[in-house]
């Protein structure tokens, strides 16, 4: 009698195969699928419907969803931009205390332990028109006499989805770049001064090229923290007013849960993936470019 | 070309004085060697030239500016470091041209200023490389054509050569001395390797412990050293010194012979001083196989512990007074370890430093 006998190395795969396939796979798949359907949370039997591309058509055709992808490019080039350059200020300043620096790197990263939603409740207090942080200073010290409704004026609302977002994530940038400034020979610099640089050509010249390869990957990983926003906005405005603050995640949410439209919502969100896997692969080659160039690559 | 002055120049790190108040001053196309054992100031001496340290007090001169408050951009000097610090984006051609990129000085300057430099230090295959891809006697080239395409007042080298192997150490040796042959300029050059400091130098400025034991050509401080600490430090195998008591024109060597003050030593000594006799293993060695004699010389037996064959010479190694004396033998035959030998010392070419101060009683 011969038994079918698999291949040891199958064998040794099975457990992480099944674990992949329950965690990853299928459920990819099946969000894939469902992509083709019209399936809706309340009615089960749609699942089983084939619709074709019909979901991704509605999505390309959809001025909604381009608002929101693009308004996501907007907050994703803006926020990123600048909490790389506050990050990298921080960081320098933080680099040149000598007394306490310990303490102030730690006292650097608490806003990264506060759960993204508090952030988005403070700041919706802070921005509150009637009783905020900011409408209160701003009359107290005379600048305005009006409530400026922060997080009713649809330009007002971006920003103050911006400033929550730089507030929570600027150490990300700051502590990376703080850790790539640590590694800075103090030689290449010292003959830089000795070969006439001024501080800021030294900066330009010298300690940039080596912090870029920490730069990149802060953008890297704060692009894939961006494209996927949702709990900030969703708390702050719930992508309102009238739809002026809604990013591609609160869309999607929207879309998959409140109105239970779960097939288009997966459509949706497989073109979003693009998005995320574009800026992923892009920071990437940067990174690599910004090796090679120190001779790092391998 | 110019002068560097040191006043009375101080280095402290809070309460830690480094460097005590040293006075020197080097001559124009002059290669001054700073020598001494590590931790002795000569790199802070270098770095406070350079502008990288703050001087804590005194005044620093290069030509006929005080440079105390520059910062180092503005005191047109070049440095190599000890371990190149060359600029790992760029290749050979920019790390070479860099200081000039940032003067902005015109493309054709630049190019041909590197050109020559590359020429000076055959660097011209290697110019579009990184320095990654580059062995390390390429890499110390290219810091040391990145000084010389400044035309800089002086150049300053900090420990360029020690992270080099010995065979490649003779032969960059050898390199700096020819360009500073070509390219006429100060040099300030700062090491822990006597024989490198003997074999550059103008001068030589011998520190301790934050202060100068000395300066003089290489000859001056090798024949006549100030104190038994230059004494030790400079030559090799270092100075035999033996501690004894000057007693009626004679030094008797405690539990050892007795030795005649030599003659630049006579009138210099009173009866009784303590002193410490100093002599090189080329000025004792065993009767018939020593130079001739010329001056006076004294002969005492010896018991030879061991000896080192070297070829031309063997080096031996025995005890007077309890302390170990290096001699030297030529044209040398087998000597077995424990043979008793009579030893020539020539007087003339010996030491005498006072037991107290340590200091020559030249």
């Amino acid at each position: 009698m011969s038994r079918f006998r698999p291949p040891p190395w199958f064998v040794l795969l099975l457990p992480a195969i099944i674990i992949l396939s329950a965690v990853v796979l299928i459920p990819l798949l099946l969000s894939l699928y469902s992509s083709f359907t019209p399936y809706r949370l309340t009615r089960p039997e749609t699942l089983y419907k084939w619709i074709g591309t019909y979901n991704y058509e509605k999505a390309i055709e959809s001025a909604h969803f381009w608002a929101a992808f693009g308004r996501t490019i907007l907050l994703l080039t803006i926020a990123l931009n600048l909490e790389m350059l506050m990050g990298l200020g921080l960081a320098l300043l933080v680099n040149k205390v000598t007394y306490g620096q310990r303490t102030l790197r730690t006292v650097m990263m608490f806003p990264m332990m506060f759960s993204p939603i508090l952030v988005g409740f403070q700041f919706k207090f802070i921005f509150n028109d009637n009783v905020g942080l900011v409408n209160n200073a701003l009359q107290s010290l005379g600048l305005s006499n009006v409530a400026i409704p922060w997080l009713v004026d649809g330009q007002l609302a971006f920003f103050s989805i911006l400033v929550a977002e730089m507030w929570s994530s600027t150490s990300v940038f700051a502590i990376l770049i703080l850790a790539g400034l640590f590694a800075v020979p103090r030689d290449p610099i010292e003959a830089a001064k000795v070969d006439g640089c001024t501080p800021w050509q030294s900066f330009r010249h010298i300690t940039l090229p080596y912090i870029m390869p920490f730069i990149y990957i802060a953008l890297a990983i704060r692009s894939l923290d961006v494209a996927r926003a949702y709990d900030i906005v969703q708390i702050m405005t719930n992508g309102g007013p009238a739809r002026r603050t809604e990013l591609l995640w609160t869309l999607i949410g929207r879309t998959g849960y409140v109105d239970a439209k779960m097939g288009y919502a997966n459509a949706m969100g497989y073109i979003s993936i693009f998005l995320a896997i574009f800026f992923t692969i892009y920071f990437f080659r940067k990174l690599n470019a910004a090796r090679s160039e120190l001779g790092m690559a391998g | 070309m110019a002068k560097v002055n040191l006043r009375k120049v101080v280095k402290k790190y809070g309460a830690l004085q480094v460097v005590h108040g040293i006075d020197l001053e080097i001559d124009d196309n002059e290669f001054v060697v700073l020598v001494g054992p590590s931790g002795c100031g000569k790199s802070t001496t270098l770095r406070m030239i350079a502008g990288l340290e703050a001087i804590s007090d005194g005044e620093i001169s290069i030509g006929e500016r005080v440079v105390n408050d520059l910062p180092p951009r503005n005191r047109n000097i070049s440095m190599v470091f000890q371990n190149y610090a060359l600029y790992p984006h760029m290749t050979v051609r920019e790390n070479l041209g860099f200081s000039l990129k940032i003067a902005k000085r015109p493309q054709e300057e630049i190019d041909r200023a590197v050109e020559a430099a590359a020429q000076i230090l055959s660097l011209s295959e290697y110019m579009d490389r990184k320095p990654g891809a580059l062995s390390g006697g390429q890499r110390q080239r290219v810091a040391m054509g990145r000084a010389i395409v400044r035309h800089p007042d002086v150049f300053l080298f900090d420990e360029p050569l020690s992270n080099l192997d010995a065979k490649l150490r003779t032969q960059m040796r050898t390199e700096i001395k020819k360009l500073h042959q070509k390219v006429k300029s100060t040099i300030v050059y700062v090491t822990h390797d006597q024989v490198e400091a003997m074999t550059l130098a103008d001068r030589i400025v011998i520190m301790r412990d934050g202060h100068i034991e000395q300066v003089g050509t290489p000859l001056e401080v090798f024949e006549t050293p100030a104190n038994t600490f230059v004494a030790t430090f400079i030559g090799s195998p270092p100075m035999n010194l033996l501690a004894g008591r000057v007693a009626d024109g004679e030094i008797a060597i405690e539990g050892g012979p007795q030795i005649a003050v030599p003659d630049p030593f006579s009138g210099k000594v009173v009866n009784g001083q303590e002193v410490i006799l100093g002599f090189r293993s080329d000025n004792l060695m065993p009767a018939g196989h020593a130079m001739p004699m010329e001056g006076g010389f004294t002969e005492f037996d010896m018991k030879v512990d061991l000896s080192e064959p070297l070829g031309t010479e063997t080096l031996l190694f025995g005890s007077l007074a309890g302390k170990e004396v290096q001699a030297k033998m030529l044209n040398p035959r087998p000597v077995s370890d424990g043979e008793e030998l009579r030893f020539q010392l020539d007087l003339t070419r010996c030491h005498l430093f006072d037991a107290n101060s340590q200091q020559s009683l030249r």
